[in-house]
């Protein structure tokens, strides 16, 4: 029995087809401005990699911002509830979550069965999620994938003094005129990012073994820097973090295929 | 008795004369990166617009943010008490003072005899100060001034889910590409910067009379939507809000003098 779930986010879209206990074919795209349109795209793409067509699929749950918008899902989950489920799938000793997507961070702690105990959630301001790097790199002229690489070359990270991201906007090209390195200005612009958050992170306390998943999480750069700001070895999942959500909704779209639910 | 005030803020330094209780002269300019010329300069100019030099000043006050880079003051004092000083010489009916700079906002109120009683600062989010209106009508091409006449021709102004900077402008885009008049777009972001300053402006308590100050405060838009958000009118009065900081100074130096 084939399932999927798939998970509509701001900025892309991640598909994910599951037989059993295996991740069958994964895709990613960039969002189209219909979220309908992303959903039906993303599948297709995760269909033709397993060589399957959507009637072999049992089962499909939607999750993310556009989750209403999946035109052939059965059900819908909360990307909260997504993430806490597919993080304790993969790696049974994580008890937290920290989830840093294009348009909003999240903080999720699970019990052992993967249940959401307690979260955070900041998507009210842009500082503090992968936005914040986003407008740096574009006002820098560098693209968003290479800051990770540049973080670590940096010898004296910057101190950012502001956290609002039109400020630091403007902070970092006073910075350039002043003639500091541009990796000391990204690993700074790291270190401002993972430190607001970490105190999202702190304000549900941290507990047990921590994973970082998302986009963002895909830069290693955040990954190390998150570990710093927290003072704790982050878990690393074995799957690519972006997918995280789509798996937890190929889970529950298992569980409701199989009428467990 | 000749005294003056040098506001030296993050995008405009102002400077005012004031001959006793009498305005002489002002002058306003944009800042430049060094403070020090800034400030020199806007006192050359709002001396001559008085018909005096230097050596007539017997006091100069310096405030604002760069208060501290200013050679030929004597003294510095803070915007919030410069701003409180200012509109309580202006108008001593005021009790409370909402001041929006470029990148902060302020609320101040005042006793009676004008004497600060509380006071609450926003500079950490860009949100609710200048500087949202200055991304804004870069947005829509407009000037600043432009924003705040535009607005009244609105007869549907946009509805702004976020507070966030950065979020507001991507809805902002949407509208334009959706076709929204310049107008609607306008009214729908002076709407929203009131909302925000609104905020601040509660917690410290609204009491009558009530005016606005800092650049911001001649955006009609703005003070117009101020007035709905908060209920009450916002006195106009009788100097450009924007020189409020620089008067209060010119007054602190005044009594630094003697005066009464």
């Amino acid at each position: 029995m084939f399932v999927a779930g798939c998970d509509i986010g701001s900025l892309s879209a991640k598909a994910v087809i599951m037989k059993d206990d295996c991740i069958v074919a994964s895709s990613v795209i960039f969002a189209r401005p219909e979220p309908g349109e992303s959903a039906r795209a993303v599948m297709d793409g995760a269909l033709e990699k397993a060589g399957l067509s959507m009637e072999d699929i049992s089962c499909c749950v939607g999750t993310g911002y556009g989750r209403n918008a999946v035109p052939f899902a059965q059900a819908v989950e909360s990307e909260i509830a997504c993430h806490g489920k597919a993080a304790q799938w993969l790696k049974p000793q994580v008890r937290m979550v920290i989830d840093i997507g294009g348009q909003d961070a999240k903080a999720i702690r699970i019990d052992e069965t993967g249940k959401v105990v307690r979260y955070a959630y900041n998507d009210r301001c842009a500082s503090g999620t992968g936005r914040f790097l986003e407008v740096m790199a574009a006002s820098m002229g560098i693209d968003l994938d290479d800051m990770g690489d540049i973080s670590f070359q940096a010898k004296n990270p910057v101190a950012l003094s502001n956290q609002c991201v039109v400020f630091a906007e403007t902070e970092i090209i006073s910075l350039i005129h002043a003639g500091r390195d541009l990796p000391d200005i990204v690993g700074g612009l790291h270190k401002a990012l993972s430190h607001r958050v970490a105190s999202l992170a702190r304000s549900i306390e941290l507990a047990g073994e921590i994973t970082m998943t998302g986009g963002v999480a895909k830069n290693q750069g955040m990954f190390s820097a998150l570990q710093e700001a927290l003072g704790v070895e982050l878990i690393r999942m074995d799957e690519d973090p972006q997918i995280i959500g789509a798996i937890g909704a190929a889970l529950v779209a298992r569980q409701t295929a199989a009428g467990k639910r | 008795m000749i005294t003056a005030g040098c506001d030296v803020g993050s995008l405009t330094t102002k400077a005012v004369i004031l001959n006793n209780t009498r305005l002489l002269g002002h002058a306003i300019l944009r800042s430049s990166i060094n403070p020090e010329k800034s400030a020199y300069e806007v006192m050359e100019q709002a001396l001559k617009a008085a018909r005096l030099s230097f050596d007539d000043v017997g006091f100069c006050v310096g405030t604002g943010y760069g208060r501290e880079r200013i050679g030929f003051v004597k003294k510095t004092v803070s915007e919030i008490s410069c701003h409180a000083k200012g509109a309580h010489f202006i108008q001593p009916s005021i009790r409370t003072i909402i001041d929006i700079g470029g990148q902060d906002c302020k609320a101040i109120r005042l006793s009676a005899n004008g004497e600060i009683v509380k006071f609450i600062t926003n500079d950490k989010c860009a949100s609710g100060t200048g500087r949202f209106l200055e991304v804004m009508a870069k947005l829509l091409g407009l000037g600043l001034e432009e924003l705040g006449s535009i607005s009244k021709q609105a007869t549907r102004p946009i509805n702004l889910a976020s507070t966030c900077t950065v979020w507001a402008q991507a809805e902002v885009i949407m509208h334009i590409n959706d076709g929204m008049p310049s107008a609607d777009l306008a009214a729908g972001i002076n709407e929203a910067m009131a909302a925000r300053v609104a905020i601040l402006a509660r917690s410290v308590g609204i009491e009558k009379d009530v005016c606005m100050t800092g650049g911001v405060a001649k955006n009609a838009g703005v003070l117009e939507a101020m007035e709905k958000q908060l209920g009450v009118p916002m006195r106009r009065l009788r100097v450009d809000p924007q020189m409020m900081g620089a008067l209060g100074a010119a007054v602190f130096a005044r009594e630094k003098m003697g005066g009464k």
